[in-house]
């Protein structure tokens, strides 16, 4: 069993994002990192890059597979994760905490609709 | 019909556990349309019978005894350590290393491999090799269009016209084109060396000229000569390494190989090994970066090669070690002499000139009368050069070439002069 | 122990070679003032690689029942063969005449291809089966740039195949489609008609599939892609099970690649050389590679006038070591033999998955062709042991295993191929090994989980070999 905050929004691609103030974290799931095995690099976007909801704006490479980040928003890339560089693992270390990828500004409130909740998100996975 | 182990008791016990009366039963998803349609059958030889009919073929081709040929396969000497260790089937009847914990003998050799080619063209990184010279420049040009974004590439020297043709075949589809002119539109300048002539000439300008556009320089060496002169401060080195221990083949398996600078590793195609730790604390050998491949990235892929030429690469690692530092820069330098000497000797016949400038291995004999005809003259079986055109011929020496065969040689072409 | 690197023989001074002192000569260039290559003794050398290839597993050593990959035994007369110095020292450029002999041999190689798969002619050119599939799809980009200008581009692909079928899309400059498998592993007919309209170039196909089982509906799906103007690709992968059984060209494939490394018992090398030859119907002859090899009725002899062609895909004219092999054993066997093959390499498959079906989850229980799949899934969550673990144990039994991960569609699975050159004998050894570990799983997970335990180094940390690459010796902490 996986560990599936509820406070926080989820895609079907295995995308949380936590809503903070003005800004919007993107990380990827428990269960996602459990899947692809240990993560050994993750291709960024530049900040100030725009994108769209369920767009992909990166990429995640574990080992033995190499999957695309979907955006669960669309808006504007106001940081990204520095010590994804040097240290990927901790995508599978913490995925909710120093694991996060993206942060997001500029983005579309009504796009939330669009998004699993929590248990809508356990029920996709399976769990 | 051979190499089939079953006998005809087995075969009844293994369809009894199957829960099958036939074999025809195994196959009923095939439909009946397809089954068993007539064609013309061919009938199995004895291996008696197959070596009477090879030995035959292969007494058709004796002309060859003493050949100039060159052109991009060369007739180096190959030392019996080669195929005696590449022969041990343990190499030979193994798949790709995908379960290291049991190919450590091909993914050690991989690794010494790359290692021994970063040394040769003073490069950061290697890959495991690529299907030939031609191919292996296609992957650099095209790893040179995918870093850039950009779609041109420039050849700034002769280059060997079955490559260029190969570029073109493998670039043409995604709009990658050959141009005259470096600009800040070329993706990547091609320096070869030497050129498909043999000459050796300076890279400085055109490494100059690729810097100003922002486009990457890309060599492509015979390696042997890199281990007498000062690898060039390319982006991407390729080659061809079929001197390095490999017989000529008739053209294949040879020996591609590409040699990059660090920044390039996620771009770089083919296989890689690297070293790591196991759960013993040990330091071995692992096929790396795989998510970079074809298999893992699909239609994203930089290439689609899934193999490497690896027993090919296994030669040539054990024609390095075998030789030595020294041992290879001998190997070069008795060629250079050759060359040399060859082009002395040839190029005073009356009539006949060649180049001026240093050659290596090839060379180009400009003749008074028709090169085709000399060529047949001298070797009504075999070819003594390449004709390059009406009066031109190709001609090429190795370590292996005698004083006494260019003697030789040189004798029979003055006459020429005045038939 | 593992066998430590070359360079670690080197001593300054030492030598093998016996070559004369080489004269001054001048290159015109700088010359070079560090070159680091090892410096030993011939007996080094011999031990070190002697040494290096006792921790490889090869055919030679046993059973390698490696999905997809077809290690089947490699007959020592073809090594023998294209070892003969008249065909590996023959310089590519020698006129036809010298090579007379061998333009013979790959003549009647591509003859004898020919025949038992249905198509007007093959081109050896191809070194590998990725290499191949890039010239069967340069191939038929050719076909409709000719009849429909550049609008047909897509090549739909079904979501089980090989990663290399859309990489090749892509290097060919077409656009990989995929689309979604029944879930028996079949081509869904309906998904494949909502794509057929008129961008389709083809449809790649491996058949038997990559789960082992033959496309029943293989007829009517070439019948809907050729009326949508399309054309079809055989990815040769799984010929072994057709050979004189049920031939690509009759389905209806206008392309097809074969895998001379696999199906016709060349070596593999250890990744290489291989031979991917490509057949084509009487339509697409004249897109082939140059030169093709032709006959004038007294002479062989290499055409390069083929206006229409694609190009060049190698340098001369492909692996000719390697077809020497496959020649040899198409000999040997005859079309009959080739058949008997096919028959009894899906025979061996079918008495594998039928003594292991009781102590392993096969999630397609039918008849299989030449390979079948298990899924571990459930072990996997009940006591945490993944395919790589049975694997890896397998290992400590003595066998090669078979291919995991793949296809990406069946979680946790493991792909058998046992071919036909191994015995009732062999199998039988190899799936006692299999059911004890099965036991092992559920007795005793962690010795499975902690596998292998009797080989030379034990599992390798790949995640540290990708994020602290060590590629190159000279470059490495250790220099």
């Amino acid at each position: 069993m996986s560990n599936i905050p509820a406070e926080l929004k989820y895609t079907a691609e295995h995308e949380w994002v936590k809503i903070d103030g003005q800004t919007a974290v993107v990380g990827i799931t428990a269960h996602a990192q459990s899947e692809l095995g240990d993560i050994v690099f993750v291709e960024m976007p530049a900040v100030g890059k725009t994108v769209t909801q369920n767009g992909d704006f990166g990429v995640v490479e574990s080992v033995k597979t190499v999957s695309n980040l979907y955006s669960p928003l669309s808006g504007t890339v106001s940081a990204i994760n520095p010590l994804l560089e040097k240290s990927p693992e901790l995508v599978n270390k913490d995925p909710y905490g120093e694991g996060w990828i993206i942060k997001l500004k500029d983005f579309n409130p009504a796009e939330f609709s669009a998004l699993l909740d929590a248990a809508q998100y356990k029920e996709k996975i399976g769990e | 019909m051979a190499y089939f182990p079953h006998t005809e008791n087995d075969v009844q016990a293994m369809l009894q556990t199957i829960g099958a009366k036939s074999i025809d039963e195994l196959f009923a998803a095939v439909p009946e349309k397809l089954k068993n349609s007539e064609f013309p059958e061919f009938k199995p030889i004895s291996e008696i019978d197959l070596l009477a009919e090879i030995n035959e073929l292969r007494h058709q081709q004796t002309g060859q005894t003493v050949s100039f040929l060159g052109g991009g396969r060369y007739a180096h000497y190959i030392p019996p350590v080669v195929p005696a260790l590449a022969g041990r089937s343990e190499f030979y009847t193994a798949y790709t290393p995908y379960q290291p914990e049991i190919s450590q003998g091909t993914l050690t050799a991989i690794y010494e491999f790359q290692s021994m080619i970063c040394e040769l063209t003073g490069l950061d990184i290697a890959n495991a090799s690529l299907y030939d010279g031609a191919t292996a420049l296609a992957e650099a040009v095209s790893m040179a269009a995918a870093a850039t974004g950009r779609l041109e590439y420039v050849i700034a020297n002769p280059l060997h016209p079955n490559y260029q043709a190969v570029l073109k075949t493998y670039l043409g589809p995604r709009n990658i084109t050959g141009q005259k002119n470096i600009t800040p539109n070329t993706a990547a300048v091609i320096f070869v060396l030497p050129d498909f002539h043999g000459l050796l000439s300076n890279w400085q300008e055109y490494l100059a000229k690729a810097r100003e556009n922002g486009a990457l320089f890309i060599v492509c060496a015979d390696p042997l000569l890199l281990s007498v002169i000062e690898p060039p401060t390319a982006d991407i080195t390729v080659g061809e390494a079929q001197p390095l221990g490999l017989p000529q083949n008739y053209g294949g398996p040879a020996l591609g190989y590409l040699a990059a600078k660090k920044d390039f590793l996620r771009q770089m195609p083919g296989r890689i090994a690297g070293r790591t730790t196991d759960d013993r604390g040990q330091r071995p050998f692992v096929l790396t970066m795989q998510t970079r491949e074809q298999h893992i990235r699909r239609e994203k892929a930089t290439s689609n090669i899934c193999s490497n030429q690896a027993l090919c690469a296994l030669m040539a690692t054990i024609y390095m070690s075998y030789l030595g530092t020294r041992g290879l820069q001998t190997v070069a330098k008795l060629c250079k002499a050759n060359t040399d000497y060859a082009k002395q000797k040839l190029g005073n016949i009356p009539g006949f000139s060649v180049d001026k400038g240093e050659h290596f291995r090839d060379f180009v004999l400009h003749c008074p009368v028709s090169a085709q005809k000399i060529n047949e003259a001298l070797a009504p079986n075999y070819k003594i050069g390449l004709p390059l055109d009406d009066k031109n011929l190709l001609l090429s020496v190795t370590e292996k070439t005698t004083k006494e065969q260019i003697n030789k040689l040189a004798k029979e072409l003055s006459g020429w002069q005045k038939n | 122990m593992a066998e430590k690197l070359i360079f670690a023989y080197s001593q300054k001074g030492r030598q093998a070679h016996t070559l004369p002192e080489a004269p001054p000569v001048n290159f015109g260039l700088p010359e070079r003032k560090i070159l680091r290559l090892p410096e030993v003794s011939e007996s080094d050398v011999v031990r070190h690689y002697t040494r290096l290839s006792r921790q490889n597993y090869g055919v030679d050593n046993g059973f390698y029942p490696l999905g997809s990959c077809t290690m089947k035994y490699n007959p020592k007369i073809n090594e023998q063969i294209a070892a003969f110095e008249e065909f590996t020292g023959l310089n590519p450029s020698a006129p036809e005449r010298a090579a007379a002999g061998l333009l013979k041999i790959l003549y009647e190689t591509e003859q004898m291809l020919c025949r038992i798969f249905g198509y007007a002619r093959f081109t050896l050119q191809p070194a590998a089966g990725a290499h191949g599939e890039f010239t069967g799809l340069l191939i038929i980009r050719a076909y409709h740039l000719e009849h429909d200008g550049g609008k047909r581009r897509k090549i739909l692909i079904p979501d089980a195949a090989h990663g290399t079928n859309p990489a090749s899309c892509t290097l060919a400059g077409l656009q990989a489609v995929t689309i979604k498998s029944r879930p028996d592993g079949g081509v869904d007919i309906d998904e494949l008609r909502r794509h057929l309209d008129d961008t389709v170039a083809g449809l790649m196909l491996t058949n038997p599939n990559t789960l082992g089982l033959f496309e029943k509906n293989i007829l009517a799906i070439a019948e809907l892609v050729h009326n949508a103007g399309g054309l079809l690709y055989y990815d040769g992968a799984n010929a072994n099970a057709t050979m004189g059984l049920a031939r690509p060209a009759d389905m209806g494939f206008d392309v097809c690649h074969l895998n001379l490394h696999k199906t016709f018992a060349t070596p593999h090398g250890g990744g290489g050389p291989g031979s991917g030859p490509v057949g084509v119907t009487e339509k697409l002859m004249p897109y082939l590679p140059r030169p093709t090899i032709d006959f004038n009725g007294q002479e062989y002899f290499l055409n390069h006038d083929r206006p229409k062609s694609i190009g060049k895909v190698h340098s001369f004219y492909g692996n000719i070591g390697v077809i020497l092999k496959a020649y040899a054993y198409l000999r040997l066997q005859g079309s009959a033999g080739l058949k008997r093959a096919s028959e009894l390499a899906v025979l061996n498959a079918n008495y594998v998955k039928a003594r292991l079906q009781k102590a392993y989850a096969i999630p397609y229980p039918q008849i299989c062709q030449h390979e079948f799949v298990i899924s571990v899934k459930e072990w996997k969550k009940q006591y945490g042991v993944s395919a790589a673990d049975i694997a890896k144990r397998l290992m400590d039994y003595g066998y090669h295993p078979p291919t995991i991960y793949f296809p990406l569609n069946v979680p946790e699975c493991l792909m058998i191929e046992p071919t036909e050159t191994e015995s009732k004998e062999t199998l039988d050894a190899f799936c006692e090994a299999m059911l004890k570990i099965a036991a092992e799983v559920q007795s005793n997970p962690e010795l499975v989980k902690s596998a292998p335990h009797s080989t030379i180094v034990g599992r390798l940390d790949e995640a540290r070999a990708v994020k602290e690459p060590d590629l190159n010796y000279f470059a490495g902490a250790e220099n």
